[in-house]
Formats: structure tokens, sequence, C-alpha cells
């Protein structure tokens, strides 16, 4: 409270010298101004996100009842676990595989849309962007109910076809396959709307020019289209990539992880030790297991953030 | 399919005469059967909330077919709307969404002003800072922030856990970051030039921000704003770890956690609250959609 009063005054004054001193006297003080109006965010980041971060270091070295400090003892027994390494193993399966299907759906479709006559162009882009506006949330609601092991919709219309009806969510392989399967239905149209975006960036010229030296489509796709879109393709995968490996609503809501942990991805399992087991340290942990992959992630997207920085200036 | 894909481009510019008019037509034909193919496979689960809400609890379990609607009913709607719980979820969604916009505006704008204009040391880690925060994911912060407010409650006697706006507190986290980093971009656009002019005719930093770059920068504001209503509309880990009683609960949570109980699910009524609690993204998506967009593709959003 003292605080904020020195602080306005402070600026308050700023703002009276400034007035007086002129251009130069405001620039030499704009630090002090900018650094208040950042405050607030320096303080959120450092109470919010910091300092749990760091917080949840602490944690994972202490015991269940958090009373005695173990050192890496969470980690031990982790790492002791078959679930843990299956755990591991479907977070890279589901984030792999899902972001593989959707830069492809993503990049496919980013065609077709771009080929449609630029009238129509909107309202297909409008159309094709629908899930991934809906909450997740909501509409894995959706697919919970499409997957229904007695009433399902899907295996409706393949009795049609006299097919025997597929166990989405009951059966290992089907669990995992579903769960991957709505991860790319709700992040495909994000890849389709950004490939779309670096298409209409490429030059026309580019292409005519290839053109004119008689590359075929295959040529004009390696050595003009690709090229142009490197950039763009890293960073949206790489992002994918990051939130897709901590993504915790579809599994969630489809699966709750089961049948029998086959489903269970990194954020799903911490949350079953850490809120609904009651084990904090050790949920703790596995999250943080998540770190190393995330960080490799983002320093690949910082380094081709910097350069399409570059390139544009 | 990938022969479809380009050979519209391969007609309109390989120098060939003759047919290039009928590969076009061809091109573009297979082009809209195949934009038809995806856009069934996207709209599939919303179409099939909308059937599901129109029926009836008997017909659902009737096991007809489950594709057609045989005897349309409001019921779902009318039940729901009228259920003091679900109008309940819906408030807290709402108070949620609109007081964390709130926040994150007041927090993002400035710090974007400062850290686009205004150099000053550490100025330009910090902005790289915010972007990699921007990068942390929800699912590492909910089990230390959950046992940090425990912690808080045992020395201050407060109890910010069950409570809804305890979220108000969270949210930002997911917000800020990344409007700060799309509003810096936007400011950053802005002409050097404009704020000279402002400053020379004697206009302080307060008036620099809100008379010149909050209206040239209005595009990118509302991209923000859409993200950040987005987001706090849809966050579910949060709401999920944090509140559990019944009259605390946001939509996303509040559907799953009281229509989805035991074994019987009522699916008429789940399918109609999730599809009116989508409805307020899809109706700004449908107002505003190239914002939308333009939030999408300015800063590479979460996917």
């Amino acid at each position: 409270m003292v605080d904020a009063v020195v602080e306005s005054s402070q600026l308050s004054a700023v703002g009276r010298r400034r007035r007086r001193g002129g251009i130069r006297r405001a620039l030499q003080r704009r630090s002090s101004i900018a650094f208040f109006m950042t405050l607030p965010l320096i303080l959120m980041i450092a109470l919010l996100v910091i300092y749990p971060a760091l917080y949840a270091v602490h944690l994972a070295t202490l015991n269940k009842s958090m009373e005695h400090f173990v050192g890496l003892g969470n980690f031990a027994f982790l790492f002791k676990r078959e679930t843990f390494w299956m755990v591991v193993r479907q977070s890279c399966i589901f984030a792999v595989t899902a972001v593989i299907a959707k830069a492809l759906i993503g990049f496919v479709v980013a065609h077709f849309v771009h080929n449609v006559p630029s009238k129509g162009q909107r309202k297909w882009r409008g159309m094709l962007l629908v899930p991934w506006v809906i909450p997740p949330a909501l509409s894995c609601l959706a697919w919970l109910w499409l997957f229904d092991p007695s009433y399902s919709a899907f295996n409706w219309i393949l009795a049609q076809f006299d097919i025997d009806p597929v166990p989405w969510t009951g059966n290992a392989y089907w669990a995992r396959f579903s769960v991957i399967l709505v991860n790319v239905w709700i992040g495909a149209p994000f890849f389709m709307i950004m490939y779309l975006a670096a298409l209409k960036s490429v030059p026309e010229q580019l292409y005519e020019a290839a053109a004119i030296d008689g590359a075929n489509w295959r040529q004009r796709m390696w050595y003009v289209t690709l090229p142009m879109m490197r950039n763009i393709i890293a960073i949206t995968a790489l992002f994918s990539l990051i939130v897709t490996f901590a993504n915790f609503d579809i599994v969630r809501i489809l699966t709750a992880g089961g049948p029998i942990d086959r489903t269970h991805v990194f954020a799903t399992w911490s949350f079953w030790l850490g809120i609904q087991g009651n084990d904090i340290p050790l949920g703790a942990a596995v999250s943080l297991v998540m770190v190393p992959i995330l960080t490799v992630a983002a320093v690949f997207i910082l380094r081709d953030i910097n350069r399409r920085g570059n390139e544009v200036s | 399919m990938t022969l479809a894909i380009t050979s519209p481009g391969d007609a309109r510019r390989r120098p060939r005469t003759g047919s290039i008019s009928r590969d076009r037509r061809w091109a573009l034909r297979w082009s809209f059967f195949f934009l038809g193919v995806f856009a069934i496979f996207f709209l599939t689960p919303p179409v099939y909330m909308l059937i599901t809400s129109l029926k009836t609890s008997a017909e659902i379990s009737a096991a007809t077919d489950p594709w057609w609607v045989h005897h349309p009913t409001l019921g779902n709607y009318i039940e729901l709307l009228g259920s003091s719980q679900y109008l309940t979820f819906f408030r807290n969604s709402a108070l949620v969404s609109i007081i964390v916009v709130t926040i994150t505006m007041l927090i993002a704008v400035p710090a974007a002003f400062a850290l686009s204009r205004m150099r000053f040391w550490g100025s330009a880690s910090l902005a790289t800072g915010v972007f990699l925060i921007y990068l942390v994911p929800e699912t590492l912060l909910f089990i230390p922030l959950f046992k940090m407010f425990a912690v808080f409650r045992d020395f201050t006697g407060i109890q910010l856990i069950n409570h809804w706006w305890v979220l108000v507190l969270l949210y930002p986290t997911l917000t800020v970051p990344f409007c700060t980093w799309i509003m810096i971009g936007y400011f950053a656009s802005i002409p050097k030039e404009l704020d000279e002019a402002a400053l020379t005719d004697g206009a302080n930093y307060r008036q620099i921000l809100l008379k010149v770059f909050i209206p040239v920068a209005l595009p990118g504001l509302i991209a923000a704003t859409i993200f950040a209503f987005t987001v706090s509309w849809a966050q579910f880990l949060y709401p999920l770890a944090f509140t559990t009683s019944a009259d605390q609960l946001v939509l996303p949570v509040g559907i799953f956690t009281t229509l989805v109980k035991g074994d019987v699910f009522n699916w008429g009524q789940i399918m109609t609250g999730a599809l009116l609690g989508a409805a307020p993204p899809l109706i700004i998506y449908a107002f505003l959609m190239d914002y939308y967009i333009a939030g999408l593709t300015a800063g590479a959003t979460k996917g």
C-alpha cells in the first residue's frame, strides 16, 4: 500500500519534471517509467510462474507427507516403475504421431484452400477452423459420446456395412488411436491456418521463374514452396509439440488414462498421482520429467523466431 | 492426392496451350471434393452434438439411427436453461473470463508499450523471457501452485482453493505472456515518427499510449482480447484441480463433473450443455473471424 503511494507520487513527480525539462529530461527518466509499466508483468511472472516452477523442484525432493528431504528419491522410485516408462513412451508416441499427422493434414488442406477461388476461401477457412474454436474439453465430450461403448454412432455406421463394432476407448491400441485422432481433429485446423498464411506469403514471381526454367510441380514444391515455408513449418510444429506433449484435456476426458494406464501421458498421470492420489511430491516429479524435452523444443523455437525476425528486417 | 493439390498450379503455370482450362476445372473439382471430405471430418462432432441435443433420453436409448432426429424437441435446452446449477456455471465462466480479460489487458498493454518503445536495462531479455514463459505449459505448474495456495492458507487463513475467483489469479499466467508478446509486435510496427511527433507536441507517455498507440494498434488489441477470452473460457485443468464445490465450477468442468456421473450418462443434456458452452467462443469467432485469425498467426498460438 505504502509502496503504491510512493510509486505513484514518484511517477507524477517524474511527469512534472519532464514537462519542465523537455524531451532530453524525458528520455533520461523514461527507463524508470518503463520499469513501472512492466512491474505488474514482472511480479506476475515471478510469483505465479518462476516461483512455482522452482517450488516444484523443491517439492519433488520431499517424501509423500512432505516432512523430510529425500533428494532424488522420488525420481529413483519413478525410474524403477514399469508404469513410468510406459507413460514416457506413450507421451512420446502421442505427441510425435499427433504432430506429424496434424502437420500433414494441415499442409494438404492449406493447399486445397489455396487452390479454391479467393471468393470461396473465406467460407472454407471459416468452416475448417471450427474444431479449433470449440473449447477442447467440450468437443472431447462429443467425441466421448461418438465413442460410447454401446451407442457409438461410428459403430452404427460400421454396422451398416456389417463391420464388427470397434472398441474405441476399450482396448489399449484403439484407445491410443482415438486419443491421437481427437488431438489431430482439434489441432489440424491450426496448422492449416498457419500454412495457408505462409503459402500466401510466397511471392508469385518465384513460381513464374520456376515455370520458365521448366520446373515440374514436384520441383516447385521442393525448391520453392518448402524452402519459403520452412520457418513457419518448423515453428508451428515445435509449438504444437510442446502443447501436445503437455496435453491434459483430451486424455483426461476420453479415457482418464485407462484402460489400465495404457493412455496416460505426463500431464494426466501427474494429476492422477498429485491431486487425486494426494502424493504431491511424486506428481511434481512426474511433471518435471517433461522439462528437458520442452526445453529442447523451446530453444529451437527461439532460434527460428529470431531467424525469422532477421529475415524480415 | 498430392497430384490434386498441385495440378491447378501446374495448369496455371506451365506454358502450355489447349487443355489448360479443362485441367484447371478438374483440379478445382478435386479440391472441392477433398475440402468437402475434410469439412465432414472437422464438422462431425459439433453436428452430432446438435443432433443429440435435440433428442429425448428415450430416443437416445432406443438405439435407432443415431444420425437422425425422429422427434425433435427443445426439452434439453429448456431444462438446462431452467436449471440454476447450469446457469451458475455459465455465470462463473462469464465472470472469470471477463475479469481475466480486463486484468490481462491492464498488465499486457503497458508492459508491451514499455518493452517495444522505452529501452531500459534488461528490456530485450525481458521480452524474450515473456515469450519463453508463454511456452511453459500449465501442466507443469498446477501441482506447485496447488501446494503454494495450501501453504498460503496455513499462513494467512485465506482459503483460495475451491473459490471460482482463484481462477482469476491463475488464468493471467496463461494469457498475459502471449498478449504481451503479440502487442509488442503490433506496437513495434508503429512508425517511430508518430510517437516522436507526439513527444515534441508535449505529450507524456500516458497520452502517447492512450491517444496514439492504442487507437493505431486496435486490431492487435482486439485479437489479443479474443485470445484472452477464448483461453480463459476453455481452460480445463486449473478449474478441475482448484475448484470442487458445484457452485464454484466453471462450464467445462461443471458439465464434465456434474452431468457425467456414475454409469448413467444423460447424453442429451451433456451435448446441450456442451453446445451452449461452446456458443460464446463460436459467436465471437463468427463475427470477428479476421481478428481471430490475425491473433492466431501473429505469434504462433498454442496448437
